[in-house]
């Protein structure tokens, strides 16, 4: 139960006239290695507790870390992305403190070496002015291992306070982690909260589109720590910052960062200091509470790590690595947009919806580009926000959607066939083609049965034969509604109306 | 069967592959002269009878079915109680590992096991190898063979005073600035550290990772030869092992000639604070040594008198790190969890308290302090630098000459309380070994007499160019063949009888 | 530097606190007191001119040792859990812990 205290806030726009926030964003991706960072137990999700260890990554006593090629490559390779330079030599250091899930209670990490420095990432937002372009920069990317997990138990929230004691599961202690810190994010304005996440999302793209980690945020493989600061004028220095963890999915990154915003106005309209801590965000309630005070003074006493040696990555292999790069997102946008012939705006709404690798998929399944989109920011994506989940996590693919476009084309399904056929794979009922047989949904093609409904309801609407007759053709809707109805919607409107002015021997 | 205790280790492993004696007449001989004898000196903390006897009948099967042996098969040895042997307790001289038995062999004991060698037992030491007398043992000290009433050195007394008081004619030690060495000098036995890489430290619980290393002891050269070859080259498990072909100690040893080397006395090792009869024994053996053609002459290593303080700053700084694990939560020790509804953190701060000595405690506090924010710089990363000019003085040394000696230790055998209530005079016994864990070179330690004073062992310390352990054996065999020429016995046969 | 550096009770309490080790009160003194001397004595490092000299971590001159992506045996989970002072639902058991990390 998150408490109960509601602290004061001032209204967004209010918030954004007098004062000028900095954002700083650490995301941890958790990489999809087959092994751990320092030894060869396995990373597999969901295994029987403590049964992925070994006296390394239990922290036994003698037990030494030998580093992974793949961790350190995914290093490499996402700095590289993220247009940063890639360091010609560098070590892991130990940072120490005492925590139960922290099996040598250090951490090895890299501190003032880390592997990928001085980069950034382009994001883009929607602004009253049209779309803007705003620079990450990144301060740098290193390597680090996670730790294990902890589950509380006595308590009634699960969460530690007013637990009586915890048990620890090491299975997850010592995945590889890569660390990637931005540089303060300045004059983001009134659209800081939209950078935040447009930051994030990039960045999830980035990674999936690189192959690293499945990046994702409810499962914890990618997990973003805001930082939010306000100060009067972007001349003034830099104020207090918070750190907001539990931020686990891209909404929660921008209502959290809007949040804090409104939270940390009121307490310097107040007069008051912001207190530097740590808070904890809380989705259903839309709040951060207070967690531990934040020291920079927390003294981790780091040290060179003695037991791994430095690395030194060749530029020969770096280079290597650089070409085999996938493209980078926003050039494939811009190429895709000009194979699609489409406008800025139907480009964006693709990107906004997520959707772009799978609309691009569909179109190389075979449908067309326009068709393809309309379904995937239409229909699928409502269905999407409706479940509160991403586009990639439903159960119908690319090649289902362009599986029913084929249909439509073909005149086996109409438009409404064809919505109720991708609800009905979304609803887990099978394939296209399982749904449609089962269902029954197939168009009619047959002309008798559809001549027999067009007799019948002209039998029951008299006047409107006569209104086509003289001319009223747009009368014919009305035919046509009913046939349509009669067949549950599984004619083809067209032919209907199609037969419907040749029977009465009117032409178009 | 009370010769067989007497042999060496080579003899004992070609009486075995012979069929003169049986491994597990040799392995029962030895457990029977534990039985004897261990009371008095404490080199052991626990003696597997059942797994020792086991692996000896093991070697005889072998031998029996035909198989070819290894070099050392069923030749007993004592493991110094910081080296993890499955299902066996291990230590380290600490109560906060009292009854840990660990699910995994150290690379050390895989090895030693692979090759038929019978491990008898865990050896006492300083608590978590920090010491210079093994005083520092959760489990009471040993005593040295040659007078029980002093110390057998430290911090791996116990490995050291096993093979002296001829419980073992061969243990494993661990060195980190001079816990190999030291205790062979004042027992009259012959240790070496090698090249730091050379042997696997996964499974050696570490004190300073950066400075550890296991390394044999043994009473004669060749002996400590046989063993360095079995247990030393690259491990995969290590990323600080070295990967490339171990020296040939065995064939240095045998060859034992030192005609037209270069050899060179540490000028800054002698002087001030060295006995008397530790520097006229080695004076002779120098003489000794020009006289079997090599040529001697003094070397500088002007930045040595700083090694102690750099050392007693990286190492606290890396221990203090390593020993954060021992907290109560996960294997060991765990107090105060009845008392009270203690956090964990309170558990943790009990645990360590109850669990740790004196020493240990202090290392880790100053080691806590030098890498403290603010204090990084001027402690922890000068000691760094130093050790940077240290290695360079080596370098430079080994320009001008093959190999450095100078004597293993200070004094002989101190008595035991004697220096306990003086951190500070106790870390001095350390000052001839520490630069050579520093620089990561290997060092050898073998007996060159008893000291007049006092009849007491005397060391002489080889140290050698990383990776050239051969070096050492070589010198070392030289050295060892000429004093045994002159003194017409084995030093040990010296030692007063247990 | 020619000042032993002092010791105070307050800064033994703080490093046994970093160190997690309750160190009974009337310790406190004594070990003020002996790491006063010692660090006096390390202290001596600090005369040594070494300002463009670089510190050494590492005393074999190796890099990129790696090891590649590939599953090995881990430990069964009795033996992960064999030398745990309490285990619960196959899980170690620790008191209860007051902070977040």
């Amino acid at each position: 139960m998150s408490t109960a205290i509601t602290e004061p806030v001032v209204p967004y726009d209010e918030v954004i006239a007098e004062f000028d926030p900095v954002l700083g964003l650490e995301v941890h991706v958790e990489l999809g290695t087959a092994t751990k960072m320092f030894c060869g137990c396995p990373t597999e999700f969901g295994a029987e507790p403590n049964t992925q260890t070994c006296p390394t990554c239990l922290g036994l006593p003698g037990s030494l870390p030998v580093v992974n090629a793949i961790g350190v490559e995914s290093a490499i390779r996402i700095g590289l992305a993220l247009n940063c330079s890639i360091a010609e030599w560098c070590r892991f250091a130990r940072k120490n403190y005492f925590y139960p899930d922290m099996p040598k209670n250090f951490q090895t990490s890299q501190y003032d070496e880390p592997i990928c420095f001085n980069g950034y990432l382009d994001v883009e937002v929607e602004t009253d002015d049209g779309m803007r372009t705003f620079r990450v920069e990144i301060e740098r990317a290193h390597m680090e291992e996670d730790t294990g997990k902890t589950s509380h138990q006595g308590g009634a929230t699960g969460r530690i306070h007013g637990a009586d004691y915890s048990l620890v599961d090491y299975n997850r202690a010592g995945i590889p982690l890569i660390e990637i810190v931005t540089k303060p994010i300045t004059g983001t304005g009134k659209y800081a909260p939209e950078v935040a996440k447009a930051y994030v999302t990039a960045l999830r793209e980035i990674l999936r589109g690189l192959g690293v980690s499945d990046v994702k945020m409810e499962q914890g493989s990618l997990r973003c720590d805001a930082n939010v600061s306000l100060r009067p004028s972007p001349e003034s220095p830099l104020g207090t910052r918070t750190e907001t963890k539990n931020v686990n999915s891209l909404r929660s990154v921008e209502r959290s960062v809007r949040y804090e915003m409104t939270r940390q106005a009121a307490i310097l309209r107040a007069g008051n200091k912001v207190m530097q801590e740590t808070r904890h965000w809380h989705e259903d309630t839309g709040v951060t509470t207070s967690g531990r005070p934040k020291s920079d003074a927390d003294d981790y006493r780091y040290f060179p790590e003695p037991d791994l040696v430095p690395i030194a990555p060749s530029r020969e292999w770096v280079e290597q690595l650089r070409a085999a790069l996938p493209e980078n997102p926003s050039v494939l946008r811009a190429r895709v947009q000009t194979a699609w012939g489409i406008s800025d705006f139907e480009m964006m709404a693709v990107v906004k919806a997520g959707a772009l690798e799978l609309v691009a998929a569909t179109v190389a399944a075979g449908a067309d580009q326009a068709a393809a989109r309309k379904w995937w920011v239409g229909e699928v994506t409502r269905i999407a926000n409706e479940r509160g989940v991403e586009l990639v996590d439903l159960p119908i693919t690319p090649v289902d959607i362009a599986r029913v476009e084929a249909m439509v084309g073909a005149g086996a399904l109409n438009d409404k066939l064809a919505r109720q056929v991708i609800e009905a794979v979304l609803a887990g009922e099978g394939s296209p083609d399982d749904v449609v047989a089962t269902r029954g949904l197939a168009v009619v093609s047959d002309d008798g049965p559809l001549l027999e409904a067009i007799d019948a309801a002209l039998a029951e609407a008299p006047d409107v034969a006569e209104k086509i007759l003289s001319g009223k053709l747009a009368a014919a809707g009305a035919i046509v509604g009913a046939v349509m109805k009669a067949t549950r919607g599984q004619a083809d409107a067209a032919r209907v109306r199609e037969l419907l002015l040749e029977r009465l021997g009117v032409a178009e | 069967m009370s010769d067989l205790i007497r042999l060496t280790a080579a003899e004992t492993a070609a009486a075995v592959a012979s069929g003169a004696a049986s491994a597990v007449e040799v392995a029962q001989a030895h457990l029977d002269r534990i039985s004897e004898v261990d009371e008095r000196v404490h080199a052991f903390l626990h003696v597997d009878t059942d797994g020792a006897l086991a692996a000896a009948a093991a070697v005889d099967s072998a031998r029996a079915a035909g198989a070819t042996l290894s070099p050392l098969a069923g030749v007993p040895l004592a493991l110094k109680d910081v080296m993890t042997q499955k299902g066996i307790p291990t230590t380290c001289g600490s109560r906060i590992l009292e009854g840990w038995r660990p699910p995994y062999d150290s690379t050390v004991t895989a090895r030693l096991k692979a090759a038929g060698v019978v491990i008898l037992g865990k050896t006492n030491m300083d608590e978590f190898a920090m010491g210079s007398s093994t005083e520092h043992s959760a489990y009471g000290p040993t005593h040295n063979p040659w007078d029980l009433d002093r110390i057998p050195g430290g911090s791996g007394g116990g490995s050291a005073a096993a093979v002296a008081a001829f419980e073992a004619p061969l243990a494993i030690g661990t060195d980190t600035g001079g816990s190999i060495r030291q205790p062979a000098a004042v027992t009259g036995t012959v240790g070496v550290k090698p090249t730091y890489g050379a042997v696997s430290r996964y499974g050696l619980v570490a004190l300073a990772s950066s400075l550890d290393q296991a390394g044999p002891c043994a009473r004669t050269v060749l002996d400590a030869a046989l063993l360095h070859a079995t247990i030393a080259g690259h491990d995969p498990l290590d990323s600080t092992s070295f990967d490339g072909p171990v020296p040939d100690v065995v064939g240095a040893a045998l060859r034992a000639d030192v005609q037209g080397m270069r050899i060179g006395v540490v000028k800054e090792l002698s002087g001030e604070g060295y006995q008397a009869g530790v520097q006229q024994r080695f004076d002779e053996a120098v003489a000794l040594l020009t006289g079997m053609g090599a040529e001697v002459v003094e070397v500088s290593c002007p930045n040595f008198p700083y090694a102690l303080a750099a050392y007693y700053l990286i190492l606290p700084s890396e221990c203090s790190s390593n020993l954060a694990k021992f907290d109560g939560m996960r294997f060991g020790l765990r107090v105060g969890e009845d008392d009270g509804d203690p956090s964990v953190e309170q558990v943790m701060g009990r645990t360590r308290a109850a669990g740790f000595g004196a020493e240990a405690i202090r290392r880790i506090m100053l080691g806590t302090y030098a890498l403290s924010a603010g204090y990084y710089d001027a402690y922890y990363g000068q000691a760094q630098k130093v050790r940077t000019l240290i290695a360079r003085d080596f370098a430079a040394a080994f320009e001008q000459v093959d190999v450095l000696i100078s004597p293993t230790a200070p004094t002989t055998a101190f008595k035991l309380g004697e220096k306990l209530d003086d951190p500070l005079a106790m870390y001095l016994n350390d000052v001839a070994t520490i630069p050579a864990n520093l620089a990561g070179i290997p060092g050898m330690s073998l007996p060159a007499g008893l000291a007049p004073e006092d009849c007491l062992p005397v060391g002489l310390q080889i140290m050698a160019p990383a990776m050239a352990d051969d070096r050492l054996y070589n010198v070392g065999a030289a050295l060892e063949a000429a004093l045994l020429s002159n003194w017409g016995r084995p030093i040990l046969q010296e030692a007063p009888s247990l | 530097m020619s000042d032993t550096p002092s010791i105070t009770r307050a800064d033994v309490a703080h490093l046994a606190s970093l160190a997690r080790i309750d160190l009974p009160p009337e310790s406190l003194d004594h070990y003020a007191e002996q790491l006063a001397v010692i660090l006096g004595a390390v202290a001596q490092v600090a005369e040594v001119a070494a300002d463009d000299i670089p510190p050494m971590s590492h005393p074999l001159p190796l890099v990129n040792v790696f090891r590649t992506d590939e599953v090995r045996p881990s430990l069964t989970s009795d033996e992960a859990l064999s030398g745990a002072p309490s285990v619960e639902s196959d899980r170690f058991r620790v008191p209860r812990i007051l902070d977040e990390a």
